[in-house]
């Protein structure tokens, strides 16, 4: 019979030795790297593990690093095309264990990105059901799309300030024109200025990020022509103010106090200054329509404004206020998307009351 | 003309940055590098003509409106001595630059930042006044969530925090996640719309 305590001993002398030593190319990457991992019996007393590297047709191996305790290591000094082997050896006090010489490898770039394979297929799945709606759109006169108030609003919101004879201010936001957000605003900033235009009402649109204000004048110049009336546009229309995110609601709330616009549109990527401005206009008694993808924003959005266009409406308002069918087309694709990603999520949930893990598929590299 | 050049440069940019998302090659990430640096280089002429928008603004209203001027002559000095002291004197740790930045502008942002707490408490005000039954369930639950997350909460009822907890991680939590399902696709759809030129509103030439 074999005492627990034998066991424990045998234990801690077994050998700290690397087994299962496996050299390899990095997966997914752009060259240079080679990964190596390996297992142990036994990590007592262990100082931890250094690695050893050999360039063919050389003889000699040469310490490239140490791994401490753990048991995987990423070579990136490697020369891509270059033939390599590897050991790795335990050290534990004076003692010394060496690993198997691994086999030959060697590093190199990857034209496709395996681990984003998902994504990929996700963009092809959306783009077919976007190509197939908008086909669709081109066939039917009328596609249904449900009332969204604030953009109901809009007209009404021009027409106040028009009534009143004061300017509209238009807030792209706090986001650079990489932010999907932006882009979305300056499709709003479109529509808006076309009406803007034809009341003749004064604009003030004011940007944060220097290209933002370059894309939100032509926008607004270009709507101004589209409708033939590019004699009412001004450059003062659309003004750049700063960087400096305090320094931009300071400089909105300084025209929303000076200027009074009758109507405010925040519509945008929006952060901590969303409720200073929103707020401000408030106080001023302006009607406000806001709108912003930031999750955390919208309640100060909410209790703030008279109108809210929460997260997707923000995209949709450009095909809403156009009502282009080619525009409106696209609307269904989104619906039918987020359809399929709710279904993905029920299988998923469903699979894993009978234990199989399907949240593996959706992870991203 | 006017609309086709840019329709086709968003097009072929569109795909290709598309494209190297996928594809880790070194050629791919000088790729992505190189655009990088044309972004920083459009950007670097974008500002000029942001700055001279500003300035062009400010001087109008030196010109043309008394109670204003005050306000804009401080923004063009402000700016000018700024930019004079940067360049003439050097930004780097200790220099005149940085002790004006980090005096001035700094604190000034987080006066703004501060400002924040009156603002909420306002807009917290109208917020929760119970005058419909949506507004009822978010004074409601508010009040919850408050109790819960404070240290009088457990004394009151011993589950009170965990019943907060799960309106943070329940309820909430899946509406935000709903409404970040939309967003996402919704940005997914505003790209492909202007890659493939279906939207042409930045254009200015409508749908």
């Amino acid at each position: 019979m074999i005492r627990i305590d034998s066991v424990i001993w045998l234990f801690i002398f077994l050998s700290p030795r690397p087994e299962f030593f496996v050299a390899k190319d990095r997966p997914n990457d752009a060259g240079g790297c080679i990964i190596l991992s390996w297992e142990f019996l036994s990590d007592s007393g262990l100082d931890g593990y250094l690695i050893f590297r050999k360039t063919l047709p050389d003889t000699t191996f040469k310490k490239i690093g140490f791994a401490g305790n753990l048991t995987s290591y990423e070579d990136n000094t490697t020369r891509d095309g270059a033939k390599y082997v590897y050991k790795v050896v335990a050290i534990r006090g004076e003692k010394v264990y060496f690993s198997e010489t691994s086999s030959v490898v060697s590093s190199s770039p990857q034209i496709f990105h395996f681990g984003r394979i998902n994504i990929l297929i996700a963009i092809v799945v959306f783009t077919a059901l976007l190509l197939y709606f908008l086909k669709k759109a081109k066939e039917r006169d009328k596609i249904f799309i449900r009332k969204i108030a604030g953009l109901d609003a809009v007209e009404e919101a021009i027409g106040r300030a028009t009534e009143m004879g004061r300017p509209i201010l238009y807030v792209p936001g706090l986001g650079d024109i990489d932010y999907p957000a932006t882009i979305a605003s300056m499709n709003i900033l479109g529509e808006v200025a076309k009406r803007v235009a034809n009341y003749d009402t004064p604009l003030i649109a004011v940007n944060c990020y220097p290209v933002v204000f370059t894309v939100a004048r032509e926008v607004v110049q270009q709507a101004f022509l589209s409708q033939g009336k590019i004699e009412r546009f001004k450059e003062d229309y659309v003004r750049y103010l700063t960087e400096s995110q305090f320094g931009y609601a300071g400089a909105i709330n300084g025209i929303i106090l000076r200027e009074r616009p009758a109507t405010n549109f925040f519509i945008g990527p929006f952060f901590a200054e969303s409720l200073l401005i929103a707020e401000t206009g408030n106080q001023t008694g302006a009607f406000q329509i806001a709108g912003t993808d930031q999750v955390l924003q919208l309640p100060f959005f909410v209790t703030s404004c008279d109108y809210t266009l929460l997260g997707e409406e923000v995209y949709a308002a450009s095909a809403y206020l156009s009502r282009a069918p080619l525009l409106v087309g696209s609307l269904k694709a989104q619906d039918w998307g987020k359809i399929l990603v709710l279904v993905i999520l029920i299988v998923i949930t469903v699979a894993s009351f009978f234990k199989f893990n399907l949240l593996a598929i959706l992870k991203v590299e | 003309m006017r609309q086709r050049i840019p329709l086709f440069i968003c097009l072929t940019m569109g795909i290709l940055m598309t494209a190297q998302f996928f594809i880790p090659h070194p050629l791919s990430i000088g790729f992505n590098s190189v655009i990088n640096k044309w972004v920083v280089i459009l950007s670097a002429f974008a500002l000029v003509l942001g700055i001279g928008n500003l300035i062009n603004h400010h001087i109008n209203i030196i010109k043309r409106k008394k109670l204003e001027r005050f306000y804009s002559l401080v923004t063009i000095i402000s700016m000018g001595a700024m930019a004079f002291i940067g360049i003439f004197f050097g930004i780097d740790p200790g220099s005149l630059y940085q002790k004006l930045f980090l005096n001035i502008l700094t604190p000034l942002g987080a006066t703004m930042f501060a400002l924040l707490a009156y603002y909420m408490a306002s807009a917290a005000y109208r917020a929760f006044r119970a005058r419909s039954i949506e507004a009822t369930i978010l004074l409601l639950s508010a009040f919850v969530v408050m109790l819960g997350f404070i240290p009088i909460g457990q004394y009151l009822h011993p589950h009170l925090p965990q019943f907060a907890e799960w309106i943070m991680r329940v309820p909430n939590l899946a509406s935000q996640r709903g409404i970040l399902f939309g967003v996402a696709f919704g940005s997914i759809a505003t790209a492909l719309k202007i890659i493939l030129g279906i939207e042409r509103s930045w254009l200015g030439g409508g749908g």
